[in-house]
C-alpha cells in the first residue's frame, strides 16, 4: 500500500498537478488572454478609482469639452488622455464605466441563463418522458425567437406599461433578464445531453439502490460529473452576452445613454463618424472586440483541455 | 416466516417486437441469515432478477405479475417513498464494476455519509464516524485517510471494499451481490469473496449472491437458483445441486468447468448458446441444446418441443424438467411394482 503513506494533496496541490495547469503553462495565447481579461475586469471594477473624472456627475461634464480629440491628435486637451464625446464626457473614463456595465450584464445574463439552463437541463434528461418533451420542446420554441424579438417586445410592452423612466432605470436589470431568458436553451440542451450520457452510468444505478431521492441524485451526483461542457459554453455564453447587450444598445434598446456601456457608446458616437469625430465609436469598439475576443479564445483553449476524446482522466 | 419471499415474479420489457417475459415464473425464498446463489449465463435474468427485488426495474421494463414479500410486506404494492426506506437501508446491493459504480466527483466519506443522512436523522460527525467504522471493518488501510480520498486514487480491490463497506453501513437485512468479483483481479477475487462471507457471517445477514462462478456459489452459498432464459429451472440445497445435478442445463454448466475436462483436450461446453428473449424455442427453452431431448431407446420425447416443463420435486431439488420428471414417474412404478 505505497498509497498509505503519501499526505492527501491539498486543493491547490491538485491543481498544481493537473492538466489544466500544465496546459496553461504551455499556451501562450490562453496566458496572454487570461491576462487582457483580467486587466479589463480589473480596471472596469476599479472604474471609480482609476477614471479621472465621473461621467454620471453632470458638475464634472463641459459641453464647451466635446469632440476632443485623443491625445496623438493635434488639438488634444491634455485633461482627456482619449479625448471627449460629444457631450464633453471623458472617454477614457467613461469606457472604464461602459466596460463595468458590459460585463455586468453578460455575467448577470449568463448567471441566469445557467440557473434556468441546467436546472430545466437536468430534469429533462434525467427525468425523461414528458418532462423532457415539454422542456425541450420549450427550449425549440424560445430558440426560434431571435434574443432582439424578445428584446423589443419585452422593452416596448415594460415602456408602455410603467413609463420609459422606469425602463432606463432599471435598464441593467431588463437586458439581464432578457438576454437571460433568451438564451437558456443553450445550456439547457448541452446539459440534457450529458445528462442522458451520465444516467446510464452504474454510480446512478447505486445512488438509486442506496435509497436516495431523485432530486438529490440529479444535483449531488449528475451534475458535478457535467460541470465540464457547462464550463466550457459558459466562456462562449459570457461573450455572446456582451455582444447581445452591444448590439442591443447599438439599436436603442439597451442602456440608455446617460448610464452607457460600450455598445451604446459605440451607438452615440457612430452618428459623428461623418464629422470627424471617429474616436468616439472606434475606441470603444475596439475595447469591444478584445474583450470579446480574449474571451472566446478562452474558450476555445478551455474546450480543448476539458474535451474527453483528446484528454481523459 | 422467511424473510424474502418471491412468488411467481412475472416481469416484461415492452419492445417494439412486443412484450418480452425477461423473468417467469420465479419462486424462492431466503431466510434471515441465509446465504442463497442465482447462477446462469449471461442473458439469464440474474440481473433483472436482481433489480426487481428493490423494484428498481426502469422503462421500459415492469412487473407484470406475481408477489416480492419482504418481512411480511408486499414490495411490490409499495409507493415510492415506501420503497426508498427499504433501498439502502434494509436491502442494499453491490454492483460488479467498482470502477463505475462510486461516483468519481465526491469523496468517499461524502458518499458514505450521505447515504447514512439518506435514511437516519445524524449529524456528519456521527454519519463519519459510523462510515469510518465500516471502513475499519472492510479491513481497508488507514481508513481515516480514505474518507477524504477521491475513487480514482483508490485500487479497484480497495474500492470493492468500500462499496462493501457502503453495503454494509445501515446493517441491513439483505444484501444483493451482482457478480462481486467478476471485474477483480483473480488473486483479489478470493480475498474479496472471503471477507464478504465474514461479514455476512458475522453481522448476520442474509446474501444473494448473482455470479456464473460455480465455484464461488459452492463455497459460499447454502442454497442456489440455477436460470436459465429467465426462469429458474433447478433449485435446491446448494452441495445437492453441485454433487447431483438433476437439469441437463445444470449438468452441462458443471461438465464445463474447467477441472472437469481431460488435461490436454478441449474443455467442455454446452453447444449452442442462450436464446434471444424475443425468439424462444417452443417447449422447454433449452431443448434445442439438450442432449436428452430423445429418450433412452432413441425416439424424440415430443413434450420437450411442445410443453413448458412443470415442477417436479426430487430430493430437496426443484426441477423443470420433462426428462426428469420421467425418470421420477419410472421410478415410482418400479417401487410400486416390486
Amino acid at each position: 500500500m505505497s498509497l498509505s503513506t503519501t499526505p492527501t494533496p491539498t486543493r491547490w496541490e491538485r491543481f498544481r498537478d493537473s492538466y489544466v495547469w500544465y496546459s496553461f503553462k504551455r499556451d501562450r495565447t490562453a496566458q496572454l488572454c487570461l491576462a487582457v481579461f483580467l486587466c479589463l475586469v480589473v480596471a472596469a471594477f476599479c472604474a471609480p478609482l482609476l477614471a479621472p473624472t465621473d461621467p454620471y456627475d453632470l458638475r464634472q461634464i463641459d459641453i464647451l469639452d466635446s469632440e476632443l480629440p485623443p491625445f496623438w491628435i493635434d488639438g488634444a486637451d491634455e485633461r482627456y488622455t482619449l479625448g471627449t464625446d460629444a457631450q464633453g464626457r471623458d472617454l477614457w473614463s467613461i469606457i472604464l464605466y461602459g466596460t463595468r456595465v458590459s460585463l455586468l450584464i453578460g455575467f448577470g445574463a449568463v448567471i441566469l441563463q445557467a440557473l434556468l439552463g441546467v436546472t430545466f437541463g437536468l430534469m429533462a434528461g434525467y427525468l425523461g418522458g414528458r418532462v423532457d418533451a415539454f422542456l425541450m420542446r420549450l427550449a425549440d420554441i424560445q430558440l426560434s425567437f431571435s434574443t432582439l424579438m424578445v428584446a423589443i417586445v419585452v422593452g416596448a410592452v415594460v415602456k408602455a406599461t410603467l413609463g420609459s423612466s422606469f425602463y432606463s432605470q432599471y435598464a441593467v436589470l431588463m437586458l439581464v433578464l432578457i438576454i437571460g431568458l433568451a438564451e437558456w436553451p443553450q445550456y439547457a440542451r448541452t446539459v440534457r445531453a450529458s445528462v442522458l450520457a451520465e444516467k446510464n452510468k452504474e454510480y446512478v444505478d447505486a445512488a438509486r439502490v442506496m435509497g436516495l431521492r431523485s432530486r438529490r441524485i440529479m444535483f449531488r451526483h449528475v451534475l458535478p460529473n457535467t460541470l465540464s461542457p457547462i464550463f466550457v459554453i459558459s466562456t462562449v455564453q459570457i461573450a455572446n452576452a456582451i455582444i447581445s447587450e452591444a448590439a442591443l444598445s447599438f439599436l436603442g434598446l439597451g442602456m440608455p445613454e446617460t448610464h452607457p456601456s460600450l455598445g451604446s457608446l459605440i451607438k452615440a458616437g457612430f452618428d459623428y463618424i461623418q464629422s470627424g469625430s471617429w474616436w468616439i465609436t472606434l475606441i470603444p469598439g475596439a475595447v469591444l472586440v478584445v474583450l470579446v475576443l480574449s474571451i472566446n479564445l478562452l474558450g476555445d483553449w478551455l474546450r480543448d483541455v476539458m474535451n474527453p476524446r483528446l484528454y481523459k482522466g | 416466516m422467511a424473510l424474502l419471499e418471491v412468488n411467481q415474479l412475472d416481469v416484461r420489457f415492452a419492445l417494439r417486437q412486443g412484450e418480452v417475459r425477461a423473468l417467469r415464473d420465479v419462486t424462492f425464498s431466503l431466510e434471515r441469515g441465509e446465504r442463497l446463489g442465482i447462477v446462469g449465463e449471461s442473458g439469464a435474468g440474474k440481473s433483472v432478477a436482481a433489480f426487481s427485488l428493490l423494484n428498481l426495474i426502469s422503462k421500459p421494463g415492469f412487473i407484470a405479475g406475481g408477489d416480492i414479500i419482504f418481512d411480511g410486506q408486499p414490495l411490490t404494492q409499495m409507493t415510492e417513498r415506501e420503497l426508498r426506506k427499504i433501498r439502502g437501508n434494509r436491502i442494499s446491493m453491490i454492483f460488479q464494476d467498482p470502477m463505475m459504480t462510486l461516483n468519481p466527483v465526491l469523496s468517499i466519506g461524502d458518499q458514505m455519509v450521505e447515504c447514512l443522512k439518506a435514511h437516519r436523522r445524524i449529524s456528519t460527525r456521527e454519519a463519519r464516524a459510523i462510515a469510518l467504522d465500516r471502513l475499519r471493518q472492510v479491513q481497508i488501510p488507514s481508513p481515516e485517510k480514505r474518507l477524504d480520498q477521491y475513487p480514482h486514487e483508490l485500487s479497484g480491490g480497495m474500492r470493492q471494499r468500500i462499496i462493501i463497506a457502503i453495503a454494509l453501513l445501515l446493517d441491513p437485512d439483505i444484501i444483493i451481490a451482482d457478480e462481486p468479483t467478476t471485474a477483480l483481479d483473480v488473486t483479489i477475487q478470493a480475498e474479496i469473496m472471503a471477507l464478504l462471507l465474514a461479514l455476512c457471517e458475522s453481522h448476520d445477514v442474509a446474501l444473494i449472491l448473482i455470479t456464473h462462478d460455480l465455484g464461488v456459489v459452492s463455497q459460499v452459498t447454502q442454497r442456489m437458483l440455477v436460470m436459465y432464459a429467465g426462469r429458474v429451472i433447478e433449485q435446491g440445497p446448494t452441495r445437492e445441486i453441485i454433487n447431483d445435478p438433476q437439469h441437463p442445463y445444470t449438468q452441462g454448466l458443471l461438465n464445463a468447468l474447467p477441472q472437469m475436462a481431460t488435461p490436454g483436450e478441449k474443455l467442455n461446453q454446452i453447444r449452442g448458446s442462450m436464446p434471444s428473449l424475443t425468439h424462444l424455442p417452443s417447449g422447454c427453452a433449452f431443448h434445442p441444446r439438450c442432449d436428452f431431448i430423445n429418450r433412452a431407446d432413441g425416439a424424440p420425447r415430443s413434450a420437450c418441443i411442445k410443453q413448458v416443463p412443470g415442477f417436479v420435486t426430487s430430493g430437496h431439488c426443484r426441477v423443470a424438467c420433462h426428462m426428469v420428471a420421467e425418470m421420477l414417474e419410472e421410478r415410482r412404478l418400479k417401487e410400486e411394482t416390486p
